[in-house]
């Protein structure tokens, strides 16, 4: 049986194809197909007016947790969380347990993904047990279904690893995704290096820990001609490097995340571990220019860094606390915040979640066109709801947005065809 | 006792002089006077805290602080338990609340905490019912060493207002930095910090202090010159190439101190590293007061302890943090 599911009404916003205006949109199976080239007699349909209608929006840099940590998050909590968030995939990192450096993890994780509401793409990792000391088979993992290659969690110290990562990745046309940091800089730091972690005695990652290995990356991106992606950047000085090499040629796309363009260093005031994350939340002019970079081109997307860990690793000493947060459930209000303020335009914010993504991952989404793959998000930019614990669909709890009224959320979220969200509803 | 009785005290925890208003730490000091004359006394006890319970959490080492705390409690008839054990990062198992939990049956009125994290102390008093008193957490804050040092200097000098106090050695890794700047800025002195820059750390201007270009800059003129400790330890971190390049040419010396003015008060938050922050001819001469600096640290936790647990108020706050 073919449902037909037919949206009205919703301002569809599709960059690829350059259109931006109220109209329908006709979904068959798993397909989009245009309006009135198929049946409509049992129809479910959607009235989207007030809403935005985009493509399926991607998520690039998660974790999933499982194996090994489903106390956490598990693939099929994780992507209930990913499609009330209004993702229709995520790429999940390889840092569990243990690491997905091989291709039975790989198809593990793609086999447990079959039933879930949101696509799944394993990311392997570069280096064996993501131990930066040989290099993981990346040919076998591409056919169990890696999109990228990172030891992300840890940086690859050894430069002369991670060019023949890039070399050994680009011949497999894998991107290499680089968790940047200089881990003898950033040692033993649990937030950023500024006044409020000399004011709070806490042990800094001053923002070089950053920078410098993203200079490293770039530099080793133009002498391999292979593509790099750089994640999670925070840092201003970052944002310059990847604007120069970009301007250069320079293969290299970056992310960032939206703690990083909504929240200071401040927020650990208090000692709040659901603040303490890696790269550590910067100052407010780093902030500015991540936010700048989003607008003007420099950054190609937006990936939360979804980092689950359950009350046992954070309500505990901030220095021993583990780093991450949240994001799945967050990311689309707190962007639409950027559009309202007027720093993003609605184009560019579907290409920062949705587009870019799927062309940096070579999967397919990011447009709305006819014949597409049928994954789409509806978003309503003006609903407002309080963040409460009991509403998050991740199994764990650890965000610095808790409490907080947002405004903005994914309404309507399908998935290959199929509704994975739904606060809508049919009529 | 019209000027004390004037000032409502409303800190249920005693995290840090950063929350301590002017009027407050004037308000401790104030009462910490009116206690110091007990250890003077023949018989050194009065019933103040009879019946109260307060148990030493000493989750890192440190000799000083909790004698000075047991000694405070047991000068006020207080019940004290001494509970000392060292964690480390390895150690996660067993955290600081399961600790806290197996406390709470001992019904403590005040836990005082040692631990080796910053802001253990905050995340203590979300899990415990009593007050809890910081005792030096990381290298964040030793508000009762802070307090004890801004006694000291009142003792001597008055006033801290328009003090010149010159603060040498590594400030990155001192709690009592962390604490003696805020509190010697907010009582209106001027503080000047001196040391290689490996143990200045990122903006701390922010707090008011300001950074001397030498040692020598920072001392003179000084009414106050306090050397901090030297950590041997630390080794993971290269912040110094040895001790002996350290003593030369930062350690505090005869000659280093005539700059200062001639009333100078020497201080030093001890141990002493002996010939390294300090030559001992400074360390044991006449400006030298880091032994008042010890018998003002009974007086100044007696009345941290009798202002958190025995002044029978009711206007508590909920905990902060
Ligand atoms: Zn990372």
């Amino acid at each position: 049986m073919t449902a037909v599911i037919i949206i009205r009404n919703g301002r569809i916003i599709d960059p690829i194809n350059d259109s931006d205006g109220t109209g329908e949109i006709w979904i068959s199976g798993n397909r989009i197909v245009s309006p009135g080239s198929v049946d409509a007699g049992d129809a479910i349909r959607y009235d989207a007016a007030g809403s935005w209608v985009v493509p399926g929006l991607i998520d690039m840099h998660v974790h999933l947790r499982e194996p090994g940590e489903e106390y956490k998050e598990t693939i099929a909590s994780g992507t209930r969380a990913a499609a009330a968030g209004g993702f229709t995939a995520v790429a999940c990192m390889p840092n569990t347990r243990p690491v997905n450096d091989n291709g039975s993890i790989t198809t593990f994780i793609r086999k447990t993904a079959e039933t879930c509401p949101a696509r799944v793409y394993p990311v392997g990792a570069v280096s064996k047990g993501s131990r930066g000391e040989e290099l993981a088979e990346y040919a076998e993992m591409k056919e169990a279904g890696i999109v990228a290659v990172t030891d992300d969690g840890h940086p690859v110290m050894n430069s002369q690893m991670m060019r023949r990562a890039l070399e050994y990745a680009g011949s497999h046309g894998l991107p290499v995704i680089s968790h940047s940091e200089d881990a003898a800089l950033s040692r033993n730091g649990c937030m950023h290096e500024g006044f409020v972690s000399t004011r709070l005695g806490l042990r800094g990652i001053p923002a070089a820990a950053e920078s410098i290995m993203v200079y490293r990356e770039i530099a080793l991106a133009e002498l391999t001609g292979c593509r790099m992606h750089l994640a999670h950047v925070s840092t201003a000085a970052s944002v310059d490097l990847i604007r120069r090499a970009k301007e250069r040629g320079v293969p290299v796309t970056a992310e960032t995340a939206p703690h990083y363009f909504t929240l200071t260093d401040e927020a650990v005031r208090g000692y709040n571990t659901n603040a303490k994350m890696n790269p550590p939340l910067r100052s407010e002019a780093d902030r500015r220019v991540i936010i700048e970079a989003l607008g003007d081109g420099t950054f190609d997307a937006i990936a939360t860094d979804h980092a689950p860990h359950s009350v046992l690793e954070k309500d505990i000493e901030f220095d021993l606390a583990a780093n991450g947060i949240i994001g799945l459930e967050t990311a689309v209000p707190l962007t639409l915040a950027l559009v309202r303020s007027g720093r993003l335009t609605e184009r560019r914010l579907v290409e920062l979640l949705s587009v870019n993504p799927a062309r940096i991952l070579g999967v397919p989404g990011g447009t709305l066109a006819v014949g597409a793959t049928a994954d789409l998000t509806v978003i309503n930019p003006t609903i407002s709801f309080v963040y409460t614990e009991e509403a998050v669909l991740s199994k764990s709890h650890n965000s610095p947005f808790l409490g907080q009224t947002l405004t903005g959320k994914a309404v309507l979220t399908i998935c290959d065809g199929r509704v994975g969200h739904d606060e809508l509803q049919a009529r | 006792m019209t000027e004390l009785q004037a000032h409502v005290f409303k800190h249920r925890h005693i995290f840090g002089l950063e929350q301590m208003s002017r009027e407050d730490i004037e308000f401790i000091i104030a009462t910490a006077r009116s206690f110091k004359e007990i250890s003077n006394r023949s018989i050194k006890k009065v019933p103040t805290l009879r019946g109260k319970t307060v148990v030493n959490l000493f989750l890192e080492p440190s000799t000083r602080t909790r004698l000075s705390f047991e000694i405070a409690a047991k000068r006020m008839s207080a019940d004290t338990f001494n509970i000392a054990s060292s964690t480390s990062s390895t150690t996660k198992g067993e955290t600081i609340i399961d600790t806290a939990r197996n406390i709470e049956a001992m019904n403590p009125d005040v836990i005082v905490l040692r631990h080796s994290s910053s802001g253990a102390p905050y995340l203590l008093a979300r899990h415990v019912a009593c007050p809890v008193i910081n005792a030096g957490d990381g290298t964040h804050e030793h508000p009762s060493q802070g307090l004890l040092d801004i006694m000291t200097i009142l003792e001597h000098k008055g006033s801290l207002q328009g003090l010149k106090i010159a603060i040498v050695g590594d400030i990155s890794h001192s709690r009592v930095a962390g604490s003696d700047i805020i509190g010697f800025t907010r009582l209106g002195a001027e503080v000047w910090l001196a040391g290689p820059a490996t143990f200045i750390p990122y903006g701390v201007e922010s707090t008011g202090a300001r950074i001397a270009a030498t040692v020598e800059d920072a001392v003179t003129g000084a009414d106050v010159v306090m050397a901090l400790r030297i950590q041997k330890e630390r080794q993971q971190d290269p912040l110094i190439p040895s001790l002996r390049e350290y003593a030369i040419r930062y350690g505090i010396n005869r000659r280093r101190l005539e700059r200062a003015k001639d009333d100078v008060l020497v201080m030093h938050p001890g141990p002493i590293n002996r010939g390294v922050e300090m030559s001992p001819d400074v360390a044991d001469g006449t400006w030298s007061v880091i032994l008042d600096q010890v018998t003002n640290g009974v007086a100044v936790r007696m009345a941290l302890l009798y202002l958190v647990i025995g002044s029978g108020k009711d206007n508590q706050e909920p905990g902060e943090g």
